[in-house]
């Protein structure tokens, strides 16, 4: 895999886009992150790593901004059979049983350094990319579930019905298996995830999507600020998503 | 039970049978230049050329969407003139707003001809993002153009249908 970077070319835009970023909320805390697009043609890269920083006290229950996004973005709509249609991001309610405090926060995949899923993959459908998004090539799946067994998010779903009217970014059918794909397809032309765009849009600001990689992205800076936590760190799976408060 | 002779007047009805249909299936395909005649060659597109010769195309183009298929899945390698998404962006037949839905349609013209199952538009959509019938984001209703003189004049990437003679060969009536 090429990871080849016309590093001049990329100090220049660096450089421009320094000159130029003015929303300075503190020192070292922007209120938007530097531009990251790829030219066409070339290769996601190593040098990112794509995560999500999510902060359940700004997520409130009820809330399904980011739910209903990913829908619409992504195609996943109800079949009409609750059981078995898919979901690529839920929102769950953590209660602490004594005090009553609860929390509501997005549940899905969370793009793990150390994926489960890839592990058990029999056909090798089930990768990583380079940049860390954790995906489902639909061309070599066959559809075991495995994966779906493996995951301990629960993040994975089968899907049981035929579809029509795909989004043209997002081809999605019967017979495999699929979740969250941090909207590859919105990252790869430097946007950010429809969860992540509808919660700022609604003025939640719960999520923050980033490159974790980069000391100095938005993302990183808060990590090595806050306190935050992955769900089932004990597995040390490494997730590329965060939570804040929880 | 049969008996042989039964037996054999059966099979020599196969036999014919099965050469009949074998001729019939040589026939066209060493008839030459003949190909607009089922139809299955009818060329829906726009512009005025295809991003490869359209012999190498009808030959190859199942080899250059499943390499094309692997760098973007697993690479990430956006925006090449090989992808899916940008063949039923010039090939999507008006009517239909699709490459697949009708035996008129680019794709399933040969490929109903063929009897090869394709099996790509279970997942992908076979429509274009901005629908075909749609008009080009500069042009408003009032200047819709009405020859294909206006049209060049407007713009060169204006969307227009062509009767194909691209390589010499005859394609046949394109889809108007």
């Amino acid at each position: 895999m090429s990871n080849d970077v016309d590093n001049s070319r990329r100090k220049f835009i660096a450089a421009g886009v320094a000159g130029t970023a003015g929303l300075v909320l503190a020192p070292g805390v922007t209120l938007l992150d530097m531009a990251n697009a790829r030219p066409a043609g070339e290769a996601a890269s190593s040098t990112k790593r794509w995560g999500m920083l999510i902060d359940s006290t700004k997520c409130a229950t009820g809330c399904n901004d980011c739910v209903s996004a990913c829908g619409k973005e992504n195609g996943v709509a109800s079949t009409g059979h609750p059981e078995t249609d898919p979901q690529w991001i839920r929102k769950i309610e953590l209660k602490e049983v004594k005090s009553g405090k609860s929390h509501s926060l997005p549940m899905m995949c969370q793009h793990c350094a150390e994926p489960p899923c890839v592990d058990v993959c029999p056909t090798g459908a089930s990768f990583k990319r380079a940049d860390g998004i954790v995906l489902v090539d639909r061309h070599i799946c066959i559809g075991c579930r495995y994966c779906m067994m493996a995951c301990p998010y629960k993040a994975r779903s089968f899907v049981h019905e035929a579809h029509e009217d795909q989004n043209p970014d997002v081809p999605r059918g019967k017979g495999c298996v699929e979740s969250c794909t941090l909207c590859v397809h919105r990252i790869d032309k430097d946007q950010q995830p429809a969860c992540v765009e509808a919660c700022s849009e609604g003025n939640h600001g719960a999520m923050l999507f980033g490159d974790l990689n980069d000391p100095n992205s938005e993302i990183s800076k808060r990590i090595a600020t806050y306190a935050t936590t992955q769900v089932r760190a004990d597995l040390a799976l490494n997730t590329g998503v965060r939570y804040q408060g929880i | 039970m049969i008996n042989p002779a039964k037996r054999r007047s059966v099979l020599g009805w196969l036999s014919a049978a099965l050469s009949a249909l074998l001729l019939a299936g040589v026939m066209p395909a060493t008839a030459g230049d003949e190909h607009g005649e089922h139809g299955a060659h009818k060329l829906i597109a726009k512009g005025d050329k295809c991003v490869r010769d359209v012999d190498d195309m009808r030959r190859n183009h199942m080899k250059i969407l499943k390499h094309q298929r692997d760098e973007t899945m697993r690479k990430g390698v956006r925006g090449s003139q090989d992808s899916l998404k940008n063949c039923i962006e010039c090939h999507v037949n008006p009517k239909t707003n699709s490459v697949a839905s009708s035996k008129e349609d680019f794709c399933m013209g040969c490929h109903s001809y063929a009897a090869v199952k394709l099996d790509c538009f279970e997942c992908h959509s076979s429509k274009p993002k901005t629908p075909a019938g749609g008009m080009h984001p500069i042009v408003t209703p009032e200047q819709k153009p009405e020859s294909k003189e206006k049209q060049s004049g407007l713009s060169g990437k204006m969307r227009w249908q062509m009767q194909a003679k691209l390589a010499g060969l005859n394609m046949g009536e394109g889809v108007k």
